[in-house]
């Protein structure tokens, strides 16, 4: 059964479509990079996996259930489509920390969230909790700071504590968006080892990438988004010139942020810049 | 202290503190999100609940927990929502209420400026018995709900995608919050009135986060200091003669000037004696 199972789904925002007939699959253990510009729609697509974006047509299947009951399913009495429910089997890695209020939280306070999906909300915190949250520091290499206010981390450490967060659930898919975009080469060497730990014990991992950088190695499968549809899927593609140098910082005059420069992958000729 | 040989001064002091806990419990998570205005928002709210129980000679408190609920629910279906015309949604619902309770109250058989008064800027030393008794009940309530939950709603509060990711109940744990946030508004307004209970919520977390490092210690040390604020209020306020509830929401604001200038005074102190290294040490991991 593949883990992930997306049918000729379609997403807009506010009337315009955004993801225009979407098919992919990830099979249990596989690691997919989702590569595109930015404004491609592959955020949105991972978005929309997760349930944070709601499908406009088509089905996404997580472990053969649907995200959303079709109308079909809703009407039989039998039950056997149930709503996907299990969310303890995934691990969502965001782009960057939720905004900083104010109100300090610790590093292990932070972490120890992603074991709500497994406990539930009203059994307190116990010893296998804070054992698996100190597993996770570990496996991130930031045990050391789990007292320490995340606002006092540099970026690449918070990301790094984002990802122990999720790995605090022991999922069984991980999900993660632009885990390696702003963060220190330092940091991506860490979280790459610690995805590929993760992928060595048999998880599954679905990654939206502006670049690839050290998880290049990782990756089994690339599905590059271009304006909503997708334009090529197979082996990561190799990069191009000087963008794969690790000095290279990525900044196109032309953009107006660093991040909005053409990527590496990106089908140049078909694409306007900017 | 011969101040509490009467029974409504205990009453006063005992209703007092019983806010000055909860408020602060329930504001951790409200300056978390960025709402430290709604509780504001809500009194006014409340205000036209009050109106409603006075013209309907029925329990102004009662009445009020249920107009405050359901604008609190409004409020909370609005930000979920998440589109820009919702500010102007919020302030609509705000003068909406004022202006409500203002009206209503005048209607009111009881009607007079010092009806108005004590529920804008609160009544302690009339809290009756019964007062007492639902203070203390719904108090109990708003502080196990909000102690008890804490993973939870940090977990919402602090990233409210990644709790949708991991199925938590966000819906239901935010209309808890909001009706949560109606009951300790209506709850207050005895002690400090309906346009300064926002702060009792709102000022202990900020002074606790001067000087706290997890979210943990700041919802205890905010608790402590909404306690002692709220208690010192009242003792301050009949010594000096003053209005309870501005008293004790000047005595939290003291504790946040105090503690941010004591802790200020400390770093500088520490890093003189302890200057720090010339250069950051890098970002390195070492494999293990």
């Amino acid at each position: 059964m593949s883990v992930v199972q997306v049918s000729r789904a379609a997403v807009g925002y506010d009337g315009r479509e955004i993801l225009h007939d979407i098919s992919l699959t990830v099979p249990a253990g596989e690691v997919v990079a989702i590569l595109g510009a930015n404004g491609s729609g592959k955020s949105t697509l991972i978005r929309t996996i997760l349930g944070l974006v709601p499908l406009g047509r088509g089905s996404i299947e997580l472990w053969g259930q649907p995200l959303v009951r079709s109308r079909v399913a809703a009407g039989r009495s039998d039950g056997a489509q149930q709503r996907f429910r299990d969310w303890r089997r995934v691990g969502y890695v965001p782009q960057r920390l939720g905004a900083g209020s104010g109100v300090p939280a610790t590093v292990g306070e932070v972490v120890a969230s992603g074991r709500l999906a497994r406990r539930g909300i009203f059994r307190p915190s116990g010893a296998a909790d804070r054992a698996a949250v100190r597993e996770a520091l570990t496996a991130v290499g930031l045990l050391d700071r789990i007292g320490d206010p995340v606002a006092t981390l540099s970026g690449g450490q918070q990301q790094r504590t984002l990802i122990a967060r999720a790995l605090a659930g022991k999922p069984d898919l991980l999900v993660l968006d632009e885990p390696t975009a702003g963060v220190d080469a330092a940091s991506q060497e860490a979280f790459a080892a610690a995805l590929g730990r993760f992928g060595a014990d048999g998880g599954t991992i679905l990654l939206v990438a502006h670049e690839l950088g050290p998880l290049r190695p990782l990756i089994d499968r690339a599905v590059v988004v271009h304006e909503g549809r997708i334009a090529y899927e197979g082996a990561p593609p190799e990069p191009a010139g000087h963008h794969a140098e690790p000095g290279h910082d990525h900044v196109h005059p032309h953009a107006e942020e660093v991040r909005t420069g053409l990527c590496e992958w990106a089908p140049t000729d078909r694409m306007a810049a900017g | 202290m011969d101040l509490f040989k009467y029974d409504f001064m205990i009453r006063a002091l005992v209703g007092a503190l019983i806010i000055g806990l909860a408020a602060p419990s329930l504001g951790i998570y409200l300056v978390q999100r960025r709402l430290s205005l709604i509780g504001d928002g809500i009194g006014h709210v409340a205000l036209t609940g009050v109106g409603v129980g006075l013209l309907l000679n029925q329990s102004p408190v009662l009445t009020a927990v249920i107009v405050a609920a359901v604008g609190a629910v409004g409020v909370e279906l609005i930000r979920e929502r998440g589109r820009t015309s919702g500010d102007l949604a919020l302030a609509m619902l705000f003068y909406g209420g004022v202006a409500g309770g203002v009206v209503l109250v005048g209607l009111s058989a009881d009607s007079s400026n010092a009806n108005l008064m004590e529920y804008l800027f609160g009544s302690l030393v009339t809290t009756s018995p019964q007062d007492i008794v639902v203070i203390g009940v719904l108090g109990a309530a708003v502080l196990t709900a909000m102690t008890a939950l804490r993973p939870a709603l940090f977990a919402i509060s602090n990233d409210e995608e990644y709790a949708r990711v991991s199925g938590l109940p966000v819906r239901t744990l935010n209309l808890l919050m909001a009706v949560t946030t109606a009951v300790t508004v209506t709850i207050a307004m005895r002690t400090v009135g309906l346009l300064l209970v926002s702060a009792l919520m709102v000022v202990p977390v900020a002074a606790a986060q001067q000087v706290t490092r997890g979210f943990r210690t700041t919802m205890a040390l905010a608790m402590t200091i909404g306690l002692i604020a709220a208690g010192a209020g009242v003792v301050v306020s009949a010594e000096a003669d003053t209005a309870p509830g501005a008293t004790t929401v000047i005595l939290a604001l003291a504790a946040f000037v105090a503690i941010t200038v004591g802790s200020t005074i400390w770093r500088v102190l520490r890093r003189r004696a302890h200057p720090p290294r010339e250069v950051e040490p890098p970002d390195v991991v070492l494999s293990a």
